[in-house]
Parts: C-alpha cells; sequence; structure tokens
C-alpha cells in the first residue's frame, strides 16, 4: 500500500520503530539471560561482568533432574568411561549422581515429575474452565436468565480476593476432605479460578456472534445444541483460543496456592524451582535450565495460537 | 406449499403488548406482503410464524395443522433474515447445502438441489467462494437459495433487499418476483417499502400498532384505504389529508375549507355521510386538480411551492386553512402564479374525524 504519507508522519513512524525496538531489547533481555544462564558451565554463570560467548553444555538440564552429591575424590577412569553421556557432565562438574543403594538406580530430583504435574493440572484445567466457560457465557448470551447482571458479577466477585486471603481457609478445608496435595484438587481450584474469567471473556465474544446465526439453523431443522456446535462455536473459536491461553498462562504460572495446596505428589513447577535457590550453594545454571524448560510451554502455545490471539486481543473486532 | 393461518395473534413482551390480536390466512402458493413502519410488529410476526418467538396467546396453523408448540425445526418454514445473511466460515456451496444436512439427505442429492438452486438464481460461478467475497446483492441471491433450497412449506422474508442500493433493490425486487412466479411458494414478504410491497404482493398486509390495518390487492388497499392510517402510509407522495365542513343538502353540497373557501360537489358523492360529525378529507395529489382558468367546481388561489421531481412536478397551493399539493405535468406552472383548484370527487376518500375510519358509501 502506498499511501501519502507527510513528513511528520515519516518522523513519527520512525521513531515509533525506534521505541518498540527498545521495549523489546527491554522485555527480551532476562529471557535471553535465562535461556543463555541454561546452557552456561557453572564457572561462567555468575562471572562479572557477564559471559556472552562460550560452549554451550548440557549439564545444567543433567543436573536438574537428578539428585547430586559433591565427589570426596575423583572418579575412577573405568567408572566413568562406561558411564552415559549426561553421567559424565555431572563428574565433570565435580559431583556424582545419588543411586539407590540396592537396585543402583538413579535418584531424581523430582523435576520431572513436578513439570507433568505442572502440564496436566493446566492443561485440565484450562480445558475445564474454557468449556464450561464457553457453555455458561453462551447461556448468560442467548436466554434470559433472571437477575442476569447479579449473577454476572458474583461470578466476577470471587476473582476479587486475593489468593493470599483465600489460601489459608482453602488449605484448611482441602486438609479436612483430603484434597491436600492432590491433582484433583489444583484441578478444582485452578478451574474456579480461571472459569469466572473464561464466563466473562466468552460472553463477549459470543455476545458478537448475531443471534440470527442459530436462529438460521433452528428454523433449517437443526437443535439449538446443533446449532451451538456446528455455528457458535466454530464462530467462536477466536475467542475460545484466546481465552485458553490466559487461562493456561494463569494455571501454568500459579505460585502461592500451588506452595500451599502441595508438598510432594501434586506439587507443581513454580514452588518447586525457588525452593532449589535455598539449598546450600545455589548452582544457578540449574535453576536457569528450569526456569527454560518452564517458559517454553506457555511460548508454543503462543506461538501456534498467535494469529487467533492478534485477533482476539482486538475484543470485539473479530467481524471485518 | 401450504397455507398458513393466524388467529387471533398476542404476543407480549413483558408488560408491553406488540401483536394485538392479529388474524391473517395465508394462501397456498400466495405471496402476501406485510407492510408498516419500523416497530409496529412485522418482524415479531414473521419471527411467531416461524417458531422463533413464542406467541401469548392464539393460533397459527399450517395446512389446518396447529404449531404454535412446536419447534422451529419441526415446521418446516424457510426464512430470509433482515440482517444476517451468510454464515462467513462456509463456502456459498455449504451455506446453501447447510439445510439440507439437517434432514439428513445423501451428498448426490445434496449436490443436485444446490446446483438447482443455484441455476435458477443464477450464482453457479460463487459456488466456492467464501461470503465475504460477494458484493450485496449477491450475498442476498445467496441467502434466498439457501432458503428455497429445502423446498419448505412457505417462505418468510424479513426486509431481505432493506440494506442493498436502490437501483439493485429494483432489480432484486423483478428477481424475487419471477422466483415466486417460478416456484410458486407460499411467501410472507416484510417491508417497510411500499413500493416494494405493490409491486411483488399478491396481498397487502397494513400493519400499524401491532394491529392489521386493512388485508387486500395492492390496489384495493391504494385506492379504497380502510382508515386514515392506511391512506396516508400507501402512496407517494402522500395523501391530503385535511378537515372539512360539508355544507349544503341533497341537490348539490359544498366542502368547505375554512375562510370563505369552498369547493362545490355533486350531493352523490357526499350522500352517505351523516351530518354533525367531524370529517376529513383524504386526496391524493393526482385527484387535485389545477387550471389556469376559472371553471364550474373551481376555486381561485395561488400557488405556495413548486417541486420540481423530472417526470412531473408537485405544487402546493392554499386552500382556505389547509395547504393541497397537486401533481402536475412539468412546467405547469410556477410558484406564487394565480391557478384554479378543484377536486375529482370520485377519488375523494373521507374519515370519520375522530376513528379515523373511511366513510364509504354504501356497496
Ligand atoms: N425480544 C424483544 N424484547 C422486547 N421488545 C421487543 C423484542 N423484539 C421486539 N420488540 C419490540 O417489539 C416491537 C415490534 O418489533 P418488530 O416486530 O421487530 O418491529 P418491525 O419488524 O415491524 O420493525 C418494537 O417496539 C420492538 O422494540
Ligand atoms: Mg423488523
Amino acid at each position: 500500500m502506498a499511501e501519502v504519507k507527510t513528513k511528520g508522519e515519516v518522523i513519527f513512524n520512525r521513531a515509533a520503530v525506534i521505541a518498540v525496538i527498545v521495549a523489546l531489547v527491554v522485555m527480551l533481555t532476562p529471557i535471553f539471560w535465562i535461556a543463555a544462564t541454561a546452557f552456561k558451565p557453572r564457572n561462567l554463570a555468575t562471572t562479572v561482568p557477564p559471559t556472552v560467548f562460550f560452549e554451550p553444555t548440557l549439564s545444567p538440564f543433567a543436573k536438574l533432574f537428578t539428585k547430586r552429591s559433591q565427589l570426596r575424590e575423583p572418579v575412577e577412569q573405568e567408572v566413568y568411561d562406561n558411564a552415559a553421556w549426561w553421567e559424565k557432565l555431572i563428574y565433570d562438574g565435580g559431583e556424582q549422581v545419588v543411586r539407590n543403594r540396592k537396585s543402583g538406580e538413579v535418584t531424581s530430583s523430582g523435576f520431572g515429575n513436578r513439570y507433568m504435574n505442572s502440564l496436566i493440572v493446566s492443561v485440565i484445567s484450562t480445558l475445564l474452565a474454557v468449556s464450561m466457560g464457553t457453555i455458561t457465557a453462551y447461556g448468560f448470551s442467548r436466554f434470559r436468565v433472571p437477575g442476569e447482571q447479579d449473577w454476572l458479577f458474583f461470578i466476577l466477585s470471587t476473582r476479587m480476593l486475593p489468593p493470599v486471603v483465600v489460601a489459608i481457609p482453602m488449605f484448611l478445608m482441602y486438609r479436612a476432605v483430603g484434597l491436600h496435595d492432590t491433582h484433583i484438587g489444583l484441578i478444582i481450584l485452578y478451574t474456579a479460578f480461571n472459569l469466572s474469567f473464561a464466563v466473562w471473556i466468552m460472553k463477549g465474544f459470543i455476545d458478537e456472534i448475531p443471534r440470527e446465526y442459530e436462529e438460521a439453523a433452528l428454523v433449517d431443522g437443526y437443535t439449538r445444541l446443533q446449532a451451538f456446535w456446528k455455528i457458535v462455536l466454530p464462530e467462536a473459536l477466536t475467542g475460545i483460543a484466546a481465552t485458553a491461553v490466559f487461562c493456561f498462562i494463569t494455571a501454568w504460572n500459579e505460585y502461592a496456592f500451588a506452595l500451599m495446596m502441595t508438598s510432594k505428589n501434586a506439587q507443581t513447577a513454580p514452588p518447586y524451582i525457588p525452593s532449589q535457590v535455598g539449598s546450600g550453594l545455589s548452582d544457578w545454571t540449574v535453576i536457569a535450565s528450569g526456569a527454560f524448560l518452564f517458559l517454553l510451554p506457555v511460548a508454543v502455545f503462543t506461538f501456534l495460537l498467535r494469529n487467533h490471539l492478534l485477533r482476539g486481543m482486538s475484543f470485539g473486532a473479530i467481524r471485518k | 406449499m401450504a397455507r398458513i393461518e393466524l388467529r387471533s395473534i398476542q404476543k407480549f413482551f413483558g408488560a408491553v403488548q406488540v401483536l394485538k390480536d392479529v388474524n391473517l390466512t395465508i394462501e397456498d402458493g400466495e405471496f402476501v406482503v406485510m407492510l408498516g413502519q419500523s416497530g409496529c410488529g412485522k418482524t415479531t410476526t414473521l419471527r411467531a410464524i416461524a417458531g422463533l418467538e413464542t406467541v401469548s396467546s392464539g393460533t397459527i396453523s399450517i395446512d389446518g395443522r396447529e404449531v404454535q408448540d412446536l419447534r422451529a425445526a419441526d415446521r418446516d418454514i424457510a426464512f430470509v433474515f433482515q440482517s444476517f445473511s451468510l454464515y462467513p466460515h462456509m463456502t456459498v456451496y455449504e451455506n446453501i447445502a447447510f439445510p439440507l444436512r439437517a434432514v439428513g439427505m445423501s451428498q448426490d442429492q445434496r449436490e443436485a438441489a444446490v446446483r438447482e438452486v443455484a441455476k435458477v438464481l443464477g450464482i453457479e460461478r460463487l459456488l466456492n467462494r467464501k461470503p465475504s467475497a460477494l458484493s450485496g446483492g449477491d450475498m442476498q441471491r445467496v441467502a434466498i437459495g439457501r432458503a428455497l433450497v429445502r423446498r419448505p412449506k412457505a417462505l418468510l422474508m424479513d426486509e431481505p433487499i432493506g440494506a442493498l442500493d436502490a437501483k439493485l433493490r429494483e432489480q432484486m425486487r423483478a428477481e424475487i418476483k419471477r422466483l415466486h412466479i417460478a416456484r410458486n411458494s407460499t411467501s410472507v414478504y416484510v417491508t417497510h417499502d411500499q413500493i416494494e410491497a405493490m409491486s411483488l404482493a399478491d396481498r397487502i398486509v397494513v400493519m400499524h400498532g401491532g394491529l392489521l390495518q386493512q388485508v387486500g390487492a395492492p390496489e384495493e388497499v391504494y385506492n379504497r384505504p380502510a382508515n386514515l392510517f392506511v391512506a396516508q402510509f400507501v402512496g407517494s407522495p402522500v395523501m391530503n389529508v385535511s378537515g372539512v365542513a360539508i355544507e349544503g343538502g341533497a341537490g348539490a353540497a359544498v366542502l368547505s375549507f375554512g375562510q370563505g373557501a369552498g369547493i362545490p360537489v355533486a350531493g352523490g358523492h357526499v350522500g352517505h355521510i351523516p351530518g354533525g360529525k367531524a370529517v376529513k378529507l383524504g386526496i391524493r395529489p393526482e385527484a387535485v386538480l389545477l387550471r389556469h382558468e376559472p371553471g364550474e367546481g373551481f376555486v381561485e388561489t395561488t400557488t405556495t411551492n413548486v417541486e420540481p421531481l423530472g417526470s412531473h412536478e408537485i405544487v402546493d397551493v392554499r386552500l382556505g386553512e389547509t395547504t393541497l399539493r397537486a401533481r402536475v405535468e412539468p412546467g405547469f406552472v410556477a410558484d406564487g402564479q394565480r391557478v384554479w383548484v378543484g377536486l375529482d370527487p370520485q377519488r375523494a376518500h373521507f374519515f370519520d374525524g375522530e376513528t379515523g375510519l373511511a366513510l364509504r358509501r354504501t356497496a
């Protein structure tokens, strides 16, 4: 498009480009820092000034997934030669993997399980919140619900208390009913937490879909449920994608409840990663590799849905 | 195809009564146009027939079967909406085929039906496009195709071409008429545009305030309006309406417009009007006659405004306390000129000044 621009507009555009670049640098630097540290040897992680060029290593990841102890004396050459590549990386750092005395199995650090827990809890709670939210929003959007405004406000009000305030009573309740440190417990919590958000956002999107879309399907011989499936859902896809990303990020990043409500079985990654900072002399490369893996799903999820998101963020402007 | 009967339909939205005792029979294969201002209840009536709106009381029957409690899906009626036309996420083909998928038709039958309708409407070349790539007229063609493809019992159209520009509207009007003649489907068509109504309808239903004001053939509604509302709503330019006093007796009477201005008419034209009643005269501009010289039944006056409209002109003349608008040939008279005005008594309508009902000559 070759539109005519005034001199002022040209200057403004250049200034805007520079502003965007500055903002990008400010926002991407911490992420770059984490990613770089995740691949550094331990001795280069905390140098002043920071080391920018280095030979990347996977040893932080090898350490992240295993439980280790200091080597008292250098490892025997034969043992070293027979070790797997990742174990060699650990020996190189002056540590050894803790093994079960009888079976000889490697002891896990527990990060893998926590990562899986994060995935399970976030994915399931997102699916639940988005599907229930969409159906609820459809009901509010299309039918006369007595006291509609009050209900919607009530739904929103569930988000008004900060998590810290709710956490202790929730903790006591969860312990009483046996939901403490269970996947189901966290899933229920995150679903409830995200549901209000999902209802509100989805109502906005469904309000935008003309009623006539479904009514046309109804006179054509479809039931309301079929009309919902065949017409409303495809039209609401953009909104659903945007809502899903928001819900997923909220659940994935949640820290306060996860810290309180879980200890071992169902603990997610967010409370685990900082817990490693305090144990002895911190190995920042290990923490960075955990944070790096933790960033990945959100980045991938957002990237895959970016087209829907771009349209979804400009709420309301979905139709030409 | 089917016969649709509405009996004593009432509809309330909360405390507001939108339909007040609507009674109407639509014959098999008939094209009925519901005409009325925005907000008079046309869409609500149509939605009630389709089953998209429940009625508060009354019965709706299709081919003698009461359907007011049936779901929309079970009434076998097609609807062309005022605003919605097509699903943006489907192609034209998929849009037209969508109603057929509901009835579980085989792929081959579906394809044949879609192609047939597309051919009738001249939209075959558009079948693979997305609706966003269509012009407004084509979109409405597809929307009508969508409605017709199922061969429904009746076709309901809610201002289907109201959003198009004037030229396209005229063309689509002709197409809809041709289509109706070809398919002979029972059709109910809603519009606020009286030209559309006059040109399409077998019968016009004039609606106002949730009541049917008059039901009849276009000529009848135009020439014998049942009340003042119909008289003023139908016809362009609008019919002149003015209060008159009828003076004199059986032989010859004078229509007095105040300030001593009166037009004599033969007694036969006003004999049916009961005395001592407030009466309104309605007369269309083409029945207000202007001359350049005096004559029997003509009164001298001057023109106060001339509105040239190309094929004809509308001239305002003062007569007593009212202004009458007359339709004349272009260039017949200039503004502020002296003319003589008369009325065609055959085409004069009289209405009860209180109820607005037509005072008809006893047939
Ligand atoms: N769902 C509704 N709730 C409340 N009032 C409505 C509803 N639908 C229509 N109305 C009212 O009913 C009246 C008639 O509406 P409608 O049938 O759409 O008129 P028309 O199609 O003749 O313009 C209007 O005053 C409108 O505001
Ligand atoms: Mg309407």
